[in-house]
């Protein structure tokens, strides 16, 4: 019998490779091209009155310079908004090169093309940008003031009004026994994966076609992109993300500036050019997420039970909006997490700042969403004096209550309707994995070593596998080997893996057999992208079909040479054999041959093949009507709604309460992501989730002055935690299977991220006993807030300089 | 992240690195170890003309350990430091503060006396060359003449020496009897430059009364400075000081900026706290000398 796949963990087949340094990235890949480098914007608000070349045309090795004007065609027109919405009525995009306004630090103003990366750097060294300054506008509360606008045709800063309720909140708040209100801020954070972004195109002349590597979340968009922009036929343009570094949402953007204007180079020179992103370009022009303001006012009755909520809130896009409103989109409709909430209204005005865009990254939204609700129930407890896991209980939906319609319209324009999950099982679980009922032994046992102890905790509901699509290629090859091709891409989540997983498991094969391609627009050409934590349920429901198709088939074939009837055959390690009857058999492999009737005999497959081979129909056509020559399947897989994902997080911190240094000693994760394809990843994926949630909560933060300089800009300064800093992350797994797919699975890739400001929030403040209403907390913002007289101290330093 | 193009010599003997050194003039860098020098490089932060790798003048990853103390040689890294017996017997600090500079990686090429010619107030090695009271070696074309510590820190990232010069040497007087030594470090992440650091020897007399409790800051203050504490806690035997007096004493004494990661008056907790806790450990340490 197979060896049994699904469910278990089977060991990573890209590690190998990635970890000993022969992952192959945009910057391994065409040596020798040339290299552009760009000339971005030292100002957050400018207008261009020049820029004068003449100094850099002496530079030995120079080979172009491009600014706006010699853009043409779409290239000339504004980048694309790629998600428009009817809320979303002020959608503003840059130029692939800056025109007329500078809108940021870091927008690309000049690209050179030099023969390597040092003289591109010394070339844009001499190039003279003149600028005349403008007002800047930096963090949401500037934003929402409008003293200046950050577009002029946009006077109040507003691109968007997002705006959903589920009742007359008003009424609803008026007629509760209890109410509060409060305010909060969350801050900017980013992606920041190991490799940044990387283009890398060819042209080739003599059939006109170009063939693009970048390091991208989205191939078959970005291929679309680059045809449309650079006016190409789709056919001619090939694009392939070779393993990519890390991409966390930043790469689902596109296309990026540089994904247009590298080829654009290639095609002009008819030779290759490359570009590599730096870490400062990184930083000052990629993207952020994470700032928002607040202001939350909650009605509940004498239990606890929540009987209306309102949220206003301010989210700040940055300077544009090329991914439109996604964000607070996803903030607005996953904040109700997995509350049944009577009556809910959310207002959330998406605003303009000089500062580098905000586009998802991993949790795209939900942190902010987590951290309204969750320090909801956590005040809700406060105030009637309720043991915090208990007001979340009488708060949840029940696990009889699926479906569960929150009548919300969630991010993919369908509704938020809650397919499966138990979230009692959850706080169960998790009350019993932390210790949560062990926490005054623990306070008390802290306090005798001089620390203050505390614990906190956060539930969340995620929506995940949104469509439209999915497609996955299958295909036996007579040698016996299994490939498979899906459009989406990989950046290191062990997709490899986890769908060779799943074909081994469809088809009966030895996952040995099996080889995975994702992100080559040669193999696949319909695709969405990596994000949405949806490869899974996306790409493995949809290559799950696209196995189970080849299985027909193989079946089909094998019972006619076996002379046996479909349902009585199974494969079986690479064998399709009459059930209980041994002996009676014919490998995968030469059926795969048997498949085709043009069968020259290059091989021994093929000749072994021939002994199967009966005389022939002359009354049929070689190739049956409706069928088609080769073992092989397409497939697509395109869910009604999104899948909903959902798991309760807990951390314990101690704080040296004369250092208020803040040290997470525990965290526990309860995760449920209906089936699981692999355990081990799942369980890497929410190491590496809660790593950057620690992130979010205690050290990352884009420090932006309020010129718009980001004054963190570095490894050195912008504070990712190392090992040292990321506790030991305790799991235990609960799987409610999704009916809406086909292998019962949710989305894992994002859950990790996600309630860590919150739940870390909630451990300090029940430490140190004073409210915590901005996040991350550092330790000198920590000792700042200790040392207040004000109780209810909102710290508003949400251009992330501490005041 | 490149560069901007730049000259590179090798020289073999200390006297060719002068020779280049002067050829070249201001624009002439030394380069030891790099791990600070070649990240401004790449940020086109520093531009020199000319890079002199000192790396293969013969003589200078030498670690001399005498009655007196300890002379680091310019190549010696801080790894080899840390990991050096003989130096931690005579000079504990210059172990314990090692442990503190950066991540193995950093400190398995980055110099000890690099950092001290840097002269960057938040590293290490800069404030236990003051603490020690020790002296640096300057080679010039004219000859080799010792700097003491206090004259050779000026600010921030400058020192007094000037023109073609290479420090060739660090020296760490040996740490007096009946004299014990702490030092610890807040850092945001571990390994990090410090948000404020401190270091400290408490010296006691014959009948364990403290005669001298003194402390230099790191990531306080723009050079760096040695701190006389002695007066909070002087004539106390080791169980009787207060050190938090001595901890408040050195909050008045120091005058920390704030910057991202620390406001002015968090360093300034710091230092009480850390003067506080140092201190204790050191005293238990000098008893037992």
């Amino acid at each position: 019998m197979t060896t049994k796949l699904m469910g278990e963990p089977v060991r990573r087949r890209e590690d190998l490779r990635l970890i000993t340094g022969r992952g192959r990235y945009t910057d391994d890949i065409g040596h020798g091209a040339l290299a552009a480098a760009f000339v971005r914007s030292p100002y957050a608000h400018a207008r261009i009155t020049g820029i004068d070349v003449d100094a850099a045309l002496d530079v030995d090795g120079v080979v172009a310079i491009y600014t706006y004007e010699d853009l043409v065609g779409p290239m000339a027109e504004p980048l694309p908004v790629l998600i428009p919405h009817p809320q979303l009525t002020a959608p503003r995009t840059g130029y692939p090169l800056a025109r007329d306004v500078v809108q940021h630090v870091g927008e690309a103003v000049v690209m050179v093309v030099a023969t390597d990366r040092y003289v591109a750097e010394d070339v844009c060294d001499r190039i003279a940008v003149a600028y005349e300054e403008l007002p800047v506008v930096v963090g949401v509360d500037a934003a929402r003031e409008a003293v200046h606008a950050v577009h002029e045709d946009v006077p109040d800063n507003v691109a968007a009004r997002h705006h959903q309720e589920t009742g007359d909140v008003e009424a609803a708040l008026a007629a509760s026994t209890h109410t509060l209100s409060f305010t909060q801020y969350i801050e900017r954070s980013a992606c920041m994966p190991m490799e940044g972004k990387g283009v890398h195109a060819v042209w080739n002349r003599d059939d006109s076609s170009l063939r693009v590597h970048t390091s991208t979340q989205a191939s078959t968009s970005v291929r679309a992109a680059i045809a449309a922009k650079l006016q190409l036929s789709l056919e001619k343009v090939e694009v392939v993300a070779p393993d990519v570094g890390g991409g966390f949402g930043v790469k689902i953007v596109h296309p990026w500036p540089e994904e247009l204007l590298v080829p654009m180079a290639a095609i002009a020179l008819g030779q290759p050019v490359h570009w590599a992103e730096d870490r400062r370009e990184h930083f000052i022009s990629s993207a952020h997420e994470r700032q928002q303001r607040q202001e939350i006012t909650v009605g509940y009755d004498d239990g606890g039970r929540v009987t209306a909520l309102d949220v206003r809130g301010w989210h700040d896009n940055g300077a544009y909006t090329p991914y439109g409103i996604i964000v607070p989109i996803v903030t607005a409709t996953q904040l109700v997490g997995p509350y049944a909430i009577p009556v809910y209204r959310v207002r959330i005005d998406s605003v303009y700042t000089n500062t580098v865009i905000v586009t998802p990254y991993r949790g795209a939204g939900r942190p902010q969403g987590c951290y309204a609700m969750e320090r909801t129930m956590d005040r809700i407890a406060q105030d009637l004096g309720l043991d915090r896991a208990e007001v979340r209980r009488r708060n949840l939906i029940g696990k009889d209550e699926f479906p569960y319609d929150h009548h919300l319209t969630f991010q993919d324009g369908r509704p938020v309707i809650y397919d499966s999950g138990d979230y009692e099982g959850l706080l169960d679980k998790l009350i019993a994995l932390v210790g949560w009922d062990r926490a005054e032994e623990r306070r008390a046992e802290a306090a005798s070593r001089g620390k203050q102890l505390g614990i906190g905790m956060a539930m969340y509901v995620e929506g995940t596998g949104p469509g439209p699509y999915e497609g996955g290629h299958v295909q036996v090859l007579g040698s016996g080997k299994v490939l498979v091709s899906t459009g989406l891409t990989s950046q290191g989540q062990g997709h490899e893996t986890a769908f060779a997983q799943i074909v081994a498991h469809e088809l009966g094969v030895p996952i040995e057999d099996v080889e995975v391609t994702t992100g080559d627009t040669r193999r696949f050409g319909y695709a969405v992208g990596t994000f949405a934590s949806r490869a899974a349920v996306m790409s493995g429901n949809a290559i799950a079909l696209a196995a189970r198709g080849v299985r027909a088939k193989a079946l089909r074939i094998a019972a006619e040479v076996l002379e046996a009837d479909v349902d009585d055959l199974e494969i079986d390690e690479g064998v399709v054999q009459v059930k209980g009857t041994p002996g009676t058999a014919i490998p995968l492999r030469t059926v795969a041959v048997l498949s085709n009737p043009l069968r020259y005999a290059f091989d021994e497959a093929a000749r072994q093949a021939t002994q199967f081979a009966g005389p022939g129909d002359d009354s049929k056509p070689p190739v049956a009507v409706g069928d088609a020559p080769g073992l092989e399947h397409v497939d697509y897989y395109s869910p009604i709604r999104s899948t909903f994902a959902s798991g309760a997080h807990a951390a314990v911190v101690e704080i040296d309460p004369t250092t208020w240094e803040i040290e997470v000693v525990d965290y526990a994760v309860v995760h449920d992501c209906g089936n699981i394809v692999n355990p081990m990843i799942v369980e890497g994926q929410v190491h590496g989730g809660v790593a950057q949630g620690v992130g979010g909560a205690l050290y990352e933060r884009m420090a932006y002055d309020a010129d718009g300089q980001l004054q963190n800009a570095s490894f050195m300064d912008f504070l990712m935690p190392y090992a040292s800093e990321v506790p030991d992350v305790v799991i235990d797994h609960q799987e409610t299977p999704s009916p809406l797919n086909p292998l019962g699975l949710k989305g894992a890739g994002e859950a990790g991220v996600i309630p860590g400001t919150a739940c870390i929030a909630s451990a300090i403040e029940d430490a140190v006993g004073r409210r915590i209403a901005a996040m991350p907390i550092s330790p000198t913002e920590l000792y700042d807030l200790v040392r207040s007289p004000d109780a209810e101290r909102v710290p508003a330093a949400t251009t992330g300089v501490p005041a | 992240m490149k560069p901007a193009p730049f000259g590179y010599a090798d020289p073999t003997s200390l006297s060719e690195a002068l020779t280049v050194l002067q050829s070249e003039g201001e624009g002439a860098k030394v380069m030891a170890g790099g791990q600070s020098l070649l990240p401004l490089l790449s940020m086109r932060l520093a531009s020199p003309t000319t890079l002199v790798d000192i790396n293969r003048v013969p003589d200078l990853d030498v670690v001399a350990v005498s009655d007196d103390g300890v002379r680091v040689g310019a190549l010696v890294r801080h790894a080899t430091l840390l990991h050096h017996a003989g130096a931690a017997a005579v000079q504990p600090l210059l172990a314990r503060a090692t442990a503190n500079v950066a991540h193995p990686a950093i400190r398995n090429r980055g110099t000890t006396v690099g950092s001290i010619a840097h002269a960057d107030p938040s590293g290490e090695m800069t404030s236990v060359l003051a603490l020690t009271g020790g002296s640096v070696t300057v080679a010039t074309p004219e000859g080799s003449s010792a700097v003491d510590w206090a004259d050779f820190f000026v600010g921030p990232l400058e020192t007094s020496v000037h023109g073609p010069a290479v420090v060739t040497e660090a020296f760490f007087p040996a740490l007096p009897a009946r004299t014990g030594t702490a030092f610890e470090e807040v850092s945001r992440r571990k390994g990090d430059y410090a948000v404020c650091g401190a270091g400290v020897t408490v010296t006691l007399d014959e009948s364990s009364r403290v005669v001298s409790a003194r402390a230099s800051y790191i990531s306080v203050g723009l050079v760096p400075e040695v701190h006389d504490l002695t007066e909070a806690v002087s004539g106390r035997t080791v169980d009787e000081a207060d050190w938090s007096a001595a901890g408040d004493l050195a909050r008045t004494l120091v005058d920390p900026d704030g910057d991202l990661h620390a406001s002015a008056d968090y360093r300034r907790l710091l230092v009480g706290v850390l003067t506080e806790r140092t201190l204790a450990r050191a005293a238990q340490e000098a008893q037992n000398r």
